[in-house]
């Protein structure tokens, strides 16, 4: 399968450092990032640093992956409601399935989202652990 | 080896990955004493992890240290030999994530094991010399361990990464550093090989134990000192025997290298050994302590440095998870689960 | 704007016909409600359908349907609201000849799901989502729909064995069915202990992957009984969007689209839950049947799963649903299923069905929520 260059590419920042959008008008912020505010559908937008903790708002365990995941079967997906309050949608790594629960308090890590086969390009991004305890 | 610019350590971090796989798992599958073996256990990389993404966390640990600006970089390195990419820079998806682009150089390094500490070297000389106020070197590796053969027990998966910036806002100042290199073909991999190779027990005087004694001994003939005025020596560990075998060369006492010793409980983390090493003795070392590391790379050299500790270090290494917290967070897997993770099954 | 009326449906067995392609499928179904309607004349056709572009490498279904069935230069076009299709298809369907465009128009779901093997339909039925967002982390439709069920089980302190009595239901009523993909019951039991897909939904939670087509044949209230004795009136139809991901709804237990769309249709029906008798919901997920009784009015929030436990969704129960099988037994050849629930609620109450209703609802779900529709059906009063 061809390795959608442009797509990737142009995602990549975002994905790598949960870059989204912050409304100038209404301050509301958004992630994924937005063109339209669609609180006040105003058209003008700031960049928004999300800090890359949050919880799980809910999370199911995939047995059944679509084609170019099987790697990680079995893996667990999550809502995960950051702490700025946005909820996003991310895979879940390093982690007990069951130890998992909804309200878990979790941190955003770069992993290996994929690749294009063994020649193609390997698209990273942002995964989420249960906090790792200090010792 | 000496900068202009008084330099030092304003950050670090290290990583590992958490899943464990014992020695013992691994010679009992080979039909070998599974009791004979070199280190406990070792790391291994999940199915998500590989060089670049450990790079990337122990990258974000530096700069936690560090607490700069990441566009005020002036180079972000990565030595490995585990690249994801044979041609496309690991560095450059670092320098990305952590937001230290456009305005920066960024390459990938290799020298078998001492390609995060030549990366280092590097950067010392690029903000000793003026180019750059602060710049980052990492060492990282996912080694793999051609199976059934004696490097298996070994091959890891970690790494560390240093912010080199100015002295008056180091942890650690930088004394000194030294390079011994020679063409010594110990240990290497053929461009479209999977696996490497060794010259088993040509890895030992020749090449390990000949380039680490030298540059050490070097290294601390320039300086006017000797290795155990060091209160730490951290050296490139394969496995135990080797760093306690230098040590006993150089008359380092055995108490000195044993903090900066992390091989025991997972193994080998090729780039990342020394570093990781480094990062382990950084998490403990009291301001006014000197450190010692020394890496070895095959084909074959060593790099030295020599540092002193400061009083930043106190309020610096709490900032980010220090190394016990990733070494005590492990998942024991089994060898099949590791074969799969490693790819070692023919599908 | 006319009354639009149903005077012909048909359809294909849901299943895995291997030996027929989409467009025979497409045919047949088109062909079975044309005869049903005793004619051979249509103005315009609309397709429902999802994904042929990925499922078979053909688009532009419009012309190919209508030309391999003979129906010649007509107004022709593909619809597309993922799972939601055909009944977005049907609004447009309704609104061609409801404006005095067309005079008899076909709508036609139709999906060809298994001519692509092992995971790769996976892949395809994540496009329902937001692929950038949701489906590049691997999550898969079904994981969606068990993300949904997990918070939905712990906002409202609801058990699995309350939210399967869904499939347990849809089993039962597809026994009756000879297009149904499955006609025999299976109990409880079965659906709790069957393998996980995505916890907490089992594969006997989730509908399955199937081929299908169903048409319906759509004139003006005047020129109705031209064709039938027993025309079916559209009452209300509507067709409202979310937003695509799930991550950005209002709340992950309720599907706002579903809302949008039953006080639209129910306001052209000048109607109200308590006036419907029968609901063919879209069962995709044992949880989705559970939301779309609260969505559409029938209980309130959080009281879909005891509704359906204490076997109010039967034939015979409160409000009978999923009367032929539903998504989980009749099947969900995806872009077709919305027409198959027209089909189903246009037969029950005209006479030749399993029930003898006046009026019923169907509803449509695309993707995970994100375009939802919903029409009302009934006799002449």
């Amino acid at each position: 399968m061809p390795s959608s260059v442009p797509r990737h590419w142009r995602e990549n920042i975002k994905r790598y450092r949960l870059l989204g959008t912050k409304c100038v008008s209404c301050g509301t912020i958004h992630y994924p990032r937005r063109t339209v505010c669609p609180s006040c559908k105003a058209r003008e937008m700031e960049e928004y640093q999300f800090k890359g903790s949050g919880k799980i708002y809910s999370y199911t365990i995939i047995r059944s992956p679509p084609e170019g995941y099987e790697f990680c079967k079995p893996y667990a997906a999550a809502l995960i409601e950051l702490e700025e309050g946005e909820i996003i949608t991310a895979q879940l790594t390093d982690c007990n399935f069951d130890d998992l629960e909804i309200g878990l308090p979790v941190e955003s890590v770069i992993r290996r989202m994929f690749a294009y086969g063994e020649s193609g390009i390997i698209v990273y991004g942002y995964k989420f652990r249960p906090i790792l305890p200090r010792m | 080896m000496k900068t202009i610019k008084d330099v030092g350590i304003v950050g670090y971090g290290a990583y590992v990955p958490m899943y464990r796989i014992k020695n013992s798992d691994i010679a009992r599958v080979w039909g070998n004493d599974p009791v004979r073996v070199p280190v406990k256990e070792k790391s291994v990389p999940g199915p998500d992890e590989d060089a670049c993404t450990i790079a990337c966390e122990a990258a974000k640990n530096s700069l936690l240290r560090a607490g700069i600006d990441p566009h005020s970089l002036g180079a972000v390195w990565v030595g490995t030999e585990s690249k994801p990419y044979a041609v496309k820079p690991t560095a450059t998806i670092v320098a990305e994530v952590i937001g230290a682009t456009p305005a920066i150089n960024a390459a990938d390094w290799e020298f078998a094991c001492k390609a995060g500490t030549e990366a280092l070297q590097g950067a010392f000389g690029y903000v000793g010399s003026g180019m750059a106020p602060y710049a980052l070197a990492i060492g990282v590796d996912t080694a793999q361990g051609q199976p059934a053969d004696a490097l298996e027990y070994t091959a890891a998966a970690g790494g560390a990464g240093f912010i080199v910036g100015p002295a008056e806002e180091s942890l650690a100042h930088y004394e000194g550093s030294y390079s011994f290199v020679t063409d010594t073909p110990d240990f290497w991999r053929r461009q479209h090989e999977h696996y490497p190779k060794h010259a088993s027990r040509f890895t030992g005087t020749p090449a390990y134990f000949y380039h680490v004694t030298n540059a050490t001994r070097r290294m601390c003939d320039e300086l006017g000192k000797e290795p155990n005025d060091y209160d730490y020596v951290i050296f490139h560990q394969p496995n135990t025997k080797f760093p306690m075998a230098a040590a006993k060369m150089l008359g380092v006492d055995k108490e000195k290298v044993i903090p900066g010793l992390i091989s025991p409980y997972i193994g080998n983390t090729y780039a990342g050994s020394s570093l990781v090493g480094l990062a382990a003795v950084f998490d403990v070392a009291s301001p006014g302590e000197t450190v010692l590391c020394v890496s070895y790379g095959s084909g074959a050299g060593s790099d030295v440095f020599s540092f002193s500790v400061t009083e930043k270090i106190t309020e610096a290494r709490n900032k980010a998870p220090n190394l016990k917290s990733y070494v005590g967070r492990r998942l024991e897997i089994d060898y099949a689960t590791y074969a799969r993770y490693r790819g070692k099954i023919r599908m | 704007m006319q009354d639009v009326a149903i005077v012909g449906v048909g359809c294909t067995p849901v299943g895995e016909p291997w030996d027929k392609s989409l467009r025979e499928i497409a045919v047949d179904s088109t062909w079975n409600a044309l005869d049903d309607a005793g004619t051979d004349e249509v103005d315009g056709l609309v397709v429902g359908n999802m994904s042929s572009g990925n499922f078979i490498d053909q688009e532009s279904l419009g012309s190919l349907i209508a030309d391999y069935g003979g129906l010649g230069n007509i107004s022709a076009f593909k619809v597309e609201g993922a799972c939601g299709s055909a009944g977005a298809a049907f609004k447009a369907g309704v609104m061609a000849v409801a404006s005095g465009y067309h005079d008899v128009v076909c709508v036609t779901g139709v999906e060809k799901m298994t001519d692509v093997v092992g995971n790769s339909a996976t892949k395809i039925l994540a496009n329902a989502c937001d692929r950038e967002y949701e489906a590049i982390h691997g999550v898969t439709f079904v994981g969606l729909n068990a993300m949904i069920m997990k918070r939905y089980m712990h906002d409202y302190k609801v058990t699995r064995e309350q939210i399967s009595t869904f499939p347990v239901n849809s089993h039962k009523n597809g026994v009756k069915n000879p297009n149904a993909m499955f006609r025999r019951e299976i109990s409880l039991d079965t659906v709790l202990n069957s393998p996980m897909v995505a916890d907490p939904l089992t594969v006997m939670d989730c509908a399955p992957i199937c081929d299908g087509a169903a048409s319906v044949i759509l004139t003006t209230r005047e020129r109705a009984r031209e064709f039938t004795d027993t025309p079916v009136f559209i009452k209300g139809c509507s067709v409202k969007v979310d937003t695509i991901g799930v991550h950005d709804r209002a709340t992950v237990t309720s599907m706002a689209a579903t809302k949008a769309a039953a006080k639209d249709a129910f306001a052209q029906a000048k109607m109200e839950p308590k006036d419907i008798q029968t609901a063919e919901l879209h069962d995709a997920f044992s949880i989705m049947g559970v939301i779309g009784l609260e969505d559409l009015g029938f209980v309130a929030a959080g009281k879909g799963a005891k509704f359906a436990a204490d076997g109010e969704i039967a034939i015979g129960g409160k409000l009978p649903c999923c009367t032929m099988g539903g998504l989980k037994a009749r099947g969900h050849p995806v872009g077709a299923t919305g027409v198959y629930q027209i089909v189903e609620l246009a037969k029950n109450i005209r006479g030749d069905g399993v029930i003898d209703v006046e009026n019923g609802i169907a509803q449509n779900i695309g993707g995970t929520g994100s375009t939802v529709s919903v029409a009302i059906l009934g006799r002449d009063d």
